[in-house]
């Protein structure tokens, strides 16, 4: 690839706020709400009761560290992945990069490249932040390390899912261009749509539900396959790499398509 | 076959929107050295035919050339051709060198040249700052900036003077004029006439998407605002004759100039003959004249007949 492209997208995402706040964000919420949950487990640890939460732990530690603070946090991704290209076509400066780059599709895989290492480096920091901080908190009372079964794979599986889930936002926002309903739909189908598939009684609705992007992709942030998962972590993280080639694949056919 | 480098050309051009055709079969060539106005009334294609020529839409027949070769197909397009569509082609959020930068890099074009373009429109002092804050005239220069970033030899720059003050107008008038003067090619669009007219030395006019004229701007002027002569005499009838055997062209002043002026019913228009030969003529046949007076039309008037057919939006047009 093109090196100027790469270096000019790295100016253009680096040179608005947005890029700066979503980031900050989402790294704050993910690693206050992550810590702010394993101190309230902690703190009540001994109180009698029922925990569910202690189970899981010894199951799928990853799938409960992992899952509130990034459901979360998650969609200051999904919301920058959008801004990184609606923003252009809601501000004009679409004209001035395609003027520089008339055949379309590299400034697509530039930008794409650009903004999946910055999610990348981005989650990698505050994955392993939100682990070593969690299971600190936790260890008192149950010790997860990097060595157990599953548990590396699964951090690193958090990573690769909050990357691509990046670029699946990216796409969105290129197709729909238009911020407001870019963004909406991206949270629609990160929260809103996973729940209501489950009110649907029958084994197809479970199907479906397994196979949605996000319900498919996070898997791969599990320590092991839960016995409701219809798919495994890695069968689910490649659904989700699926949605997200083909969703990026008519992006760029629409980028090449339409008027500017 | 052999392509003059810094020649911009349409050929057959056509674009729809929908069930409205916005340029209907626009041919045309654009030459280096001089600056060619793009002039034709608001919505008469002009920004539509700007965007196929640097591939922002695609045509839905003919095409668009620069130098031989389609805008998509060039390597380091804005080493060729600098453009400046709407002025609002930028994120508002990013500082003006953060937008002459990037677009720098995806040319392969030094950071130093950046520096060069905001002094050569004087926003030096003001590159760091968001350009969201810029006055509609700071944010033309900028756009000025980065068509000239890559040093191109064809601009294409539509309206530039938009909501300019006088200093503005005159400051885009000396470097369109200085540009061209270096070998470029410069081709400006505008809806008026006046700008033109002191602007340009050849001029493509459309409206409806069509081609009216394609000429130079002193052959335009003079076609346009083609003399014609108010004559009232009571031997009208013979003096007719007269006239067209000269090679005049007679209208009866009638319906244009039944004004209620002394001799209604005795007047009519003569084209292509000047006042003192229509003179000379009625003079040396004996016949009396009650009114000989040259009539010259203003360019605006002149212009807005040419175009009166082709006006989008006219005051008579049906809502």
């Amino acid at each position: 690839m093109n090196p100027g492209l790469l270096a000019a997208e790295w100016t253009k995402i680096r040179s608005v706020r947005s890029t700066v706040w979503s980031l900050i964000a989402f790294v704050v919420v993910a690693i206050g709400f992550s810590t702010l949950i394993a101190a309230v487990i902690s703190n009540t640890w001994d109180r009698p009761g029922n925990h569910p939460n202690h189970v899981t732990l010894l199951t799928d530690p990853t799938g409960l560290i992992f899952g509130a603070g990034f459901g979360i946090g998650q969609l200051a991704i999904g919301v920058l992945g959008v801004l990184v290209i609606s923003s252009e076509y809601s501000t004009g400066a679409i004209r001035s990069s395609l003027l520089a780059v008339p055949r379309r599709l590299p400034m697509l895989a530039a930008k794409a490249a650009v903004f999946a290492i910055i999610d990348l480096v981005c989650s990698a920091i505050t994955v392993f932040a939100v682990f070593f901080i969690t299971t600190s908190i936790l260890s008192s009372h149950v010790t997860i390390t990097l060595g157990q079964p599953g548990v590396t794979r699964a951090c690193i599986g958090a990573i690769l899912y909050l990357t691509v889930l990046g670029l699946f936002a990216l796409a969105i926002g290129g197709i729909i261009r238009h911020m407001i309903g870019a963004i909406a739909t991206v949270v629609g189908l990160v929260l809103v749509v996973p729940p209501l598939i489950t009110l649907i009684p029958g084994t197809i609705a479970n199907h479906v539900h397994g196979y949605l992007p996000t319900v498919a992709g996070s898997l791969i942030g599990q320590t092991s396959q839960q016995p409701a998962d219809v798919l495994s972590p890695w069968q689910g993280f490649g659904v989700f790499c699926l949605w997200t080639v083909v969703l990026l694949a008519i992006c760029g056919y629409l980028l090449v398509r339409r008027d500017a | 076959m052999a392509e003059v480098p810094g020649r911009v050309e349409a050929r057959d051009l056509t674009k729809r929107y929908g069930d409205k055709t916005a340029v209907d079969h626009l041919s045309f060539a654009v030459e280096p050295g001089i600056v060619t106005g793009f002039l034709g009334p608001n919505g008469a294609g002009k920004s539509t035919t700007m965007r196929l020529i640097t591939g922002l839409d695609r045509p839905d027949g003919g095409a668009a050339t620069i130098g031989g070769s389609r805008y998509a197909e060039l390597t380091r397009p804005l080493t060729v051709v600098g453009a400046l569509l709407e002025a609002r082609s930028l994120h508002p959020g990013r500082s003006a060198r953060n937008h002459l930068l990037f677009l720098a890099q995806t040319q392969g074009i030094g950071g130093k040249r950046v520096d060069e373009v905001l002094d050569l429109v004087g926003l030096h002092e003001v590159a760091g700052k968001r350009a969201g804050g810029f006055s509609l005239g700071m944010t033309q220069r900028l756009g000025i900036a980065a068509a000239m970033l890559g040093n191109p030899k064809v601009l294409l720059l539509d309206e530039p003077s938009n909501g300019l003050d006088p200093e503005g107008i005159r400051w885009v008038r000396t470097f369109m004029r200085q540009v061209a003067s270096e070998g470029r090619t410069v081709f400006v669009s505008s809806h008026l006439m006046s700008e033109m007219a002191v602007t340009a030395d050849h001029l493509v006019v459309i409206g409806r998407g069509r081609l009216i004229a394609d000429c130079s701007t002193a052959e335009f002027i003079q076609r346009s605002s083609e003399r014609s002569v108010l004559v009232r005499s009571p031997d009208r009838v013979r003096l007719r004759e007269l006239i067209v055997a000269e090679g005049g062209a007679v209208q009866d002043a009638a319906g244009a100039d039944g004004d209620g002026t002394p001799g209604g019913g005795e007047g009519m228009v003569v084209t292509g003959l000047a006042a003192p030969r229509i003179g000379e003529l009625a003079a040396s046949a004996g016949l009396v004249l009650h009114e000989l007076t040259p009539r010259l039309a203003s360019l605006e008037e002149a212009f807005m007949e040419l175009t009166a057919d082709s006006v989008e939006y006219g005051e008579t047009s049906a809502r």
